[in-house]
């Protein structure tokens, strides 16, 4: 069953260029969706479509199959808890002046979650592999890998059914980032991942289907096995060819 | 071969603290070494110390040696000579290295007139900025030659970057983290150009990286630093292929991961 889906969907800034051009895409529920592309592709204009943030020029976005309508507010505070996101840069996310208790907790009470509050922030922070004092502490006092294990927590605590997640390793180091790869990947069993990035080769780490964006159009989508075995798109061919890989030393 | 940069037991400090701790290293013309490790790990610091270009308030002690001068205790004045001349960086966000006022032929034009003055050469600088942007493969060079910073894309900018490099005619190239910001397939682009500059002018590179693929396509040697300190060293296919050091294997590890996930989808 589809989770969200893009129909048709085309978005221009003011009168501007179109910035996405009759996007259509659906996220299944239970399997991860990669979205990659380089800079310009439209990758984030999609994610703020995903979020209910933009509204498109054209076409429709529906979550369940209901259209996305910021005016339907209990409708719009149930696909909330349902999707919430993480995002790139994990010390520009986090408020520096909050507890990280309050950070985690965040979700639930700005929807009027009814659950004993603590006892979940402790549950998501757990499930993230950090000790329950981090509750107590501040961002600052945590490195790029644990803020962004922080960020993770808030948008899991809420049980939500979608983790949107925008370049969520680009700005951590190699070993951090194969660390977050794994908590994702644990996280996968309870939750379904759209994950936005330039990084085919972290995507293809967790994600079961890809979708392939150049200057606001799909080139090319399916699963992630067939287009990374047999790439048919001429820019799909290009950019695996570009990845570079670790050479072979005998 | 003589080498261009010899750096022996560097130590750098600030407050008393060592930021970098006994690093040795050296590059010859026509070698292509990689200084890896992750945030923190003091290659950046390295190679500004390199270059005496240290931030107020570090000091280094051991010896650098650019073009058989030392820099350590060495007068700015002094160094300042060295830079343009016998080294030129590039650095990770070419958009801080270009000045946005000024179009781009004209800053290409600086680095020339600048390299030909200390030279005592008399040169057709329009010429030279325009056979500079062809070497580096810039499209329709007259044409964006009157183009400022912010009208060129991010793989321009970096080559008009390395264009401004060229233009001093330097024997080594230290490069920070030069394709870190460009997207893979200009980042493709942009290594290749840089491997063949390299051999054609057989100039010595200082590649400084965090990403483990990319310098191991781009150099012959790697010097790998883990919190300032110098953990492991030698040709690219002995460390990265037999590791040593379990930081090295780590990473070595993790690269592979990804390189996998590429070849092997769920």
């Amino acid at each position: 069953m589809s989770l969200i889906d893009l129909a048709a969907v085309s978005f221009a800034y003011g009168r501007g260029r179109k910035v996405l051009d009759g996007v259509d895409l659906s996220i299944e529920a239970g399997r991860n969706l990669g979205i990659v592309g380089e800079s310009g592709s439209g990758k984030t204009t999609i994610l703020r479509l995903l979020l209910g943030l933009a509204q498109p020029t054209s076409g429709k976005v529906t979550f369940r199959g209901a259209p996305l309508d910021p005016r339907n507010r209990p409708f719009m505070r149930g696909f909330r808890r349902s999707v919430q996101a993480v995002f790139q840069d994990p010390y520009s996310s986090l408020d520096p002046r909050q507890k990280i208790a309050d950070i985690v907790a965040e979700p639930l009470r700005s929807l009027n979650v009814e659950t004993d509050i603590d006892a979940a922030v402790a549950g998501a922070l757990a499930s993230v592999d950090l000790p329950p004092d981090a509750a107590g502490r501040y961002p600052h006092e945590f490195s790029g890998g644990q803020r962004q294990r922080i960020a993770i927590a808030r948008a899991i605590v809420s049980e939500p059914e979608l983790v949107l997640a925008d370049e969520v390793v680009s700005a951590l180091d190699l070993t951090t980032r194969i660390r977050i790869v794994e908590l994702l990947k644990s996280l996968s069993a309870r939750t379904t991942l759209a994950l936005v990035s330039h990084d085919i080769g972290f995507v293809a780490l967790l994600c079961q289907d890809l979708v392939i964006l150049e200057k606001g159009r799909i080139v090319e989508q399916g699963t992630a096995r067939d287009i990374l075995s047999s790439p048919k798109h001429p820019y799909t061919q290009r950019l695996l060819a570009s990845t570079p890989r670790l050479p072979e030393f005998a | 071969m003589a080498d261009l940069l010899t750096i022996e037991n560097l130590t750098i400090r600030h407050v008393g603290r060592p930021l970098v701790s006994d690093v040795s290293l050296s590059v010859a013309a026509g070698e292509r070494v990689g200084l890896i490790g992750e945030s923190g790990s003091g290659k950046s610091l390295t190679a500004l110390a390199a270059i005496g270009l240290l931030p107020d308030g570090m000091t280094a002690s051991g010896s650098i040696r650019l073009s058989d001068r030392e820099v350590i205790g060495s007068a700015d004045r002094d160094v300042a000579g060295l830079r343009g001349t016998a080294v030129a960086t590039i650095f990770q966000e070419p958009l801080t290295a270009l000045d946005p006022l000024m179009r781009i032929g004209k800053q290409i034009a600086e680095a020339v007139r600048r390299r030909a003055h200390r030279d005592g050469r008399s040169v057709d600088v329009q010429a030279e900025v325009l056979g500079l942007m062809v070497r580096v493969a810039l499209p329709d060079p007259a044409r964006l030659a009157r183009a400022y910073p912010h009208e060129m894309s991010g793989g321009q900018r970096q080559r008009a970057a390395i264009a401004m490099a060229l233009a001093c005619r330097p024997s080594l190239l230290i490069a920070d983290e030069p394709t870190t910001a460009l997207d893979v397939t200009t980042q493709a682009e942009v290594l290749t150009l840089l491997e063949t500059l390299v051999r054609e002018e057989n100039m010595g590179l200082l590649f400084i990286s965090h990403d483990l693929p990319v310098v191991g396509t781009a150099v012959d040697r790697v010097v790998v630093l883990r919190a300032g300190e110098m953990v492991e060293q030698g040709p690219i296919a002995e460390v990265f292929g037999r590791p040593r050091h379990p930081y090295t294997l780590g990473l070595v590890e993790a690269a592979r991961a990804f390189d996998q996930a590429i070849g092997a989808a769920l």
